[in-house]
């Protein structure tokens, strides 16, 4: 009993010794860039399904094999498409993503300006007549 | 005139969020449909000696459907698989996804076999190279070994008979 738990914890060493935390740090970047596929809402690093853990065991695999990030990006998105991307990339069929909350952060700003000129009231113009009277109840 | 110009911007809304709404968020679109199938040599479920490369079907058109025993919907749309293989048009050819060949050759004899063959993804990696995220997923591959459709989720009968068969159809006119 005591001689198997030893081997166990022996074990268990070692196979800590093998992951390099380097790599670790890489694979993970990469998962929280991605999206999984059949919990929509969340990223490779977050999800449990069995094909986030497939996709995770793919990044770390071709990352060992001296793939680069992008290459690894590329990968995904020749398979699953832009989808797989949680930052989408910034193109014509994503121009009103991108563009469309600074257009409407814009038309916004006009319609308060507009709005604010609008409401100020013009300083009452006084006549003559007024401005002798004025003077006089000052007195 | 100032309400006016309100209740556009409101009902341009709606018509946009409408929109949203009836569009479906799983369906993502594949890039693989008009690409090169991915390559692939994978043992026989029945005879896992023999293999099957998608090289073998170059010339004809034929249909790939990704399947499992563990997958409930697969059940859902066997019956719509089933009638496509039955209607000749294009040789079916099932792809067992991340299954076990004990489980997967029990479901295949309990509910009938549709396919012309099938071939056994055990690791679910030819699943990677094809972007399945959610089985079953059908494909549809023309006699140049280009993706021609994709179908994500369960066949119902009106996608193979609106869709699939009418392309099986056109591709099998074009030679």
């Amino acid at each position: 009993m005591r001689a198997s738990l030893v081997a166990l914890l022996l074990l268990a060493g070692a196979a800590m010794a093998q992951s390099d935390p380097a790599m670790d740090k890489r694979v993970a970047a990469l998962a929280v860039e991605l999206r999984c596929l059949v919990c929509q809402n969340q990223t490779l690093a977050d999800s449990n399904a069995a094909l986030a853990v497939d996709l995770r065991n793919q990044i770390r695999e071709q990352l060992e094999k001296g793939a680069s990030e992008q290459d690894v990006i590329d990968f995904m998105v020749a398979r699953y498409g832009d989808f797989v991307l949680y930052k989408p990339p910034f193109k014509a069929s994503t121009l009103a993503l991108w563009l469309g909350p600074f257009v409407l952060l814009a038309l916004g700003v006009w319609a308060l300006l507009r709005q604010i000129a609008r409401r100020r009231v013009p300083s009452p113009e006084l006549s003559a007549a007024e401005r002798d009277r004025a003077a006089r109840l000052l007195e | 005139m100032k309400t006016g110009w309100v209740v556009a911007a409101f009902a341009a809304l709606v018509v946009l969020l409408g929109v949203g709404l009836t569009l479906n968020p799983r369906e993502v679109p594949s890039p693989l449909v008009g690409k090169a199938a991915p390559g692939f040599e994978l043992p026989l479920l029945h005879a896992p000696e023999k293999t099957f490369s998608q090289k073998d079907m170059l010339g004809k058109a034929w249909v790939l459907n990704v399947w499992a025993s563990w997958c409930p919907p697969c059940l859902v749309e066997h019956p719509v698989v089933t009638a496509l293989a039955q209607s000749g048009l294009a040789p079916v050819v099932g792809l067992n996804y991340k299954d076990r060949r004990e489980d997967a050759l029990p479901w295949l004899k309990k509910h009938g076999d549709p396919y012309r063959f099938s071939v056994q993804d055990a690791a679910g990696r030819i699943g990677i190279d094809y972007g399945v995220y959610g089985v079953p997923e059908t494909y549809v591959i023309d006699r140049r070994g280009t993706i021609r459709y994709k179908h994500i989720g369960p066949l119902t009968p009106e996608v193979s008979r609106g869709k699939l068969q009418p392309l099986l159809q056109e591709l099998s006119r074009e030679g």
